[in-house]
């Protein structure tokens, strides 16, 4: 029976978002809603020791969670306008009546859920919050820790979300066909940015922030999925091409940091470390997107990832192409970043001296001069050019920039090599 | 639900427009007020803030100054009332309103009171 917690916590994981999303369907209210999955999983473990797991947990948290969301409503009549609560009051019933009749059926509103909560009318970091919160069944406590901020200044950015969502009127579904392109941008935008934040080394809980990325993998991985069952949609390449550049990236996670966590360049990186799992997984997937000949900025930079994947070793590695793959990413998404990158595989594809003369463009330079990425960049290329001094200075300004600890360890290496 | 659309834009811009820019404005704004005319249920343009007063009374005493009371760069020029399905539907509005292309949008929902 010690083993009941766990299948709470499993099944809240697992299922919280469907759960979730189908309480949130029929209440039409994200903080009733979730007060009363909360009550559920607090009865299940007051329960379940004493009188066993039940067949199918997830319908029984449901059930009791639309139980506590009618007492409720019932209870507090003002919290709502009056037919609001009335609505949400009838289809609870209803889908008790429903669940009665067919227990193990709890209908996948999941893909609404996505779309509030990465609502442009949201704040970014409210939508990060929210999508981990409610979709991805993390506690509080777990996202402040993985953002570095107090679990208060959490929990009350949730509940500024919420409440921005209730008193606006952000809808609940799945935007009209016409809105779809850009509102689904919204979406996986933020869920690149999730696992950015958990793929980029830095300071704070790493375990935590490594499953951020996973954490990342499995929502869009659900997102891809209930898409695809959205039969009236067209489908949507950029949704596979971010979750095949998310498992061609995350690959590489064991063999970026070495045994005392320093960073390993993508060219000194021991390949037999990559996961082929996940590299399979990415290639068919990054195919598959390719294949509705609709391109798009995630499925360019999926393409990019495929080429270190395929490449045997860092030698191998076809960097003309991806030279041409950075140049039509420009077109797409002409950003400074993009220029930058596209600098380098032009230096690798041909020589130090032509990424040099693309990275000192006046205008990159000045808009990219406080970042720490600009200058150790052109450090590297510099110090393939055979000019240590100036590679010298370029490093320096790239650690006077640099707030994570790992790549100033790396760069510190580089700069005493320098000046040796 | 009940949105305002509150209109800002630069009324130093505004009073440089010559005389056929400010039919084409009237025009768009005409013609935006045709293809919503069942969704707006109000609205007014106003007169520029050179013409506002100022009243605080913190104590029932009437405190009177001139102008709006913090300087920005663009101003509160009118507004409409419109009925909305939800937010969605009111952004899809606010993004039509001629001003919104020069100026921005401010979406804000109605408080609505319970008898």
């Amino acid at each position: 029976m010690q083993q009941t917690p766990r299948v709470v916590e499993r099944t809240f994981r697992e299922e919280s978002g469907q759960i979730l999303a189908a309480l949130i369907a029929s209440v039409g209210d994200f903080s009733i809603a979730e007060d009363a999955l909360q009550d559920a999983v607090e009865a299940a473990l007051r329960q379940w020791p004493r009188e066993g797991v039940p067949r199918n947990p997830a319908a029984w948290l449901t059930a009791i969670a639309r139980r506590r969301a009618i007492d409720r409503l019932r209870r507090d009549a003002t919290l709502m306008r009056k037919q609001e609560t009335l609505t949400a009051l009838a289809a609870l019933e209803a889908a008790q009546d429903d669940a009665a009749t067919d227990a193990d059926e709890i209908p996948d509103d999941r893909l609404k859920l996505f779309f509030t909560c990465c609502h442009p009318a949201l704040a970014l970091e409210a939508r990060i919050a929210l999508t981990l919160r409610t979709l991805g069944g993390l506690t509080t406590e777990q996202i402040a820790r993985a953002f570095l901020v107090p679990e208060a200044t959490m929990a009350q950015r949730l509940v500024r979300a919420r409440r921005k969502i209730r008193d606006a009127g952000i809808p609940y579904q799945a935007p009209p066909l016409r809105l779809l392109p850009e509102r689904l941008e919204g979406v996986l935008a933020t869920l690149y940015l999730i696992f950015n934040e958990g793929y980029i080394a830095s300071a704070g809980d790493s375990l935590m922030r490594q499953s951020l990325s996973t954490e990342a993998i499995r929502l869009t991985r659900t997102l891809v999925t209930l898409l695809a069952r959205e039969r009236e949609l067209p489908t949507e390449p950029e949704a596979q091409g971010l979750l095949a550049l998310m498992l061609l990236t995350d690959a590489r996670r064991h063999a970026r940091v070495d045994a005392q966590g320093d960073l390993i360049t993508l060219e000194e990186q021991d390949r037999s470390l990559w996961d082929g799992a996940e590299i399979g997984e990415g290639l068919a997937l990054l195919d598959l997107a390719v294949s509705a000949r609709r391109r798009g900025p995630y499925q360019l930079q999926a393409a990019i990832n495929a080429l270190h994947a395929r490449a045997v070793t860092a030698a191998e590695t076809d960097w003309g192409e991806i030279a041409l793959l950075y140049a039509r990413l420009a077109e797409l998404t002409p950003t400074p970043i993009v220029e930058l990158n596209r600098a380098v595989a032009v230096a690798m594809a041909q020589e130090p001296a032509a990424g040099l003369a693309l990275l000192d463009d006046p205008a990159l330079g000045a808009r990219l001069d406080d970042y720490h990425l600009y200058h150790a960049a052109r450090a590297e290329l510099l110090r393939r050019a055979g000019q240590p001094q100036d590679a010298a200075a370029s490093y320096q300004r790239a650690l006077a920039l640099c707030q994570n600890q790992v790549e100033r360890r790396y760069l510190q290496r580089r700069l005493r090599e320098m000046e040796r | 639900m009940q949105y305002a659309l509150l209109i800002y834009t630069d009324e130093k811009q505004d009073a440089e427009a010559t005389k056929e820019q400010m039919d084409a404005t009237m025009a768009a704004y005409f013609q935006f007020g045709e293809q919503y005319k069942d969704k707006i249920t109000g609205g007014e343009a106003l007169m520029p803030t050179q013409s506002a007063t100022t009243v605080r009374a913190p104590e029932g005493k009437a405190i009177t100054t001139d102008g709006p009371f913090a300087e920005t760069k663009e101003q509160l020029g009118g507004f409409y009332l419109v009925n909305a399905e939800n937010l969605d539907e009111a952004i899809e509005i606010a993004a039509r309103v001629p001003g919104a292309q020069y100026g921005s949008i401010e979406v804000r929902p109605v408080m609505a009171f319970d008898q």
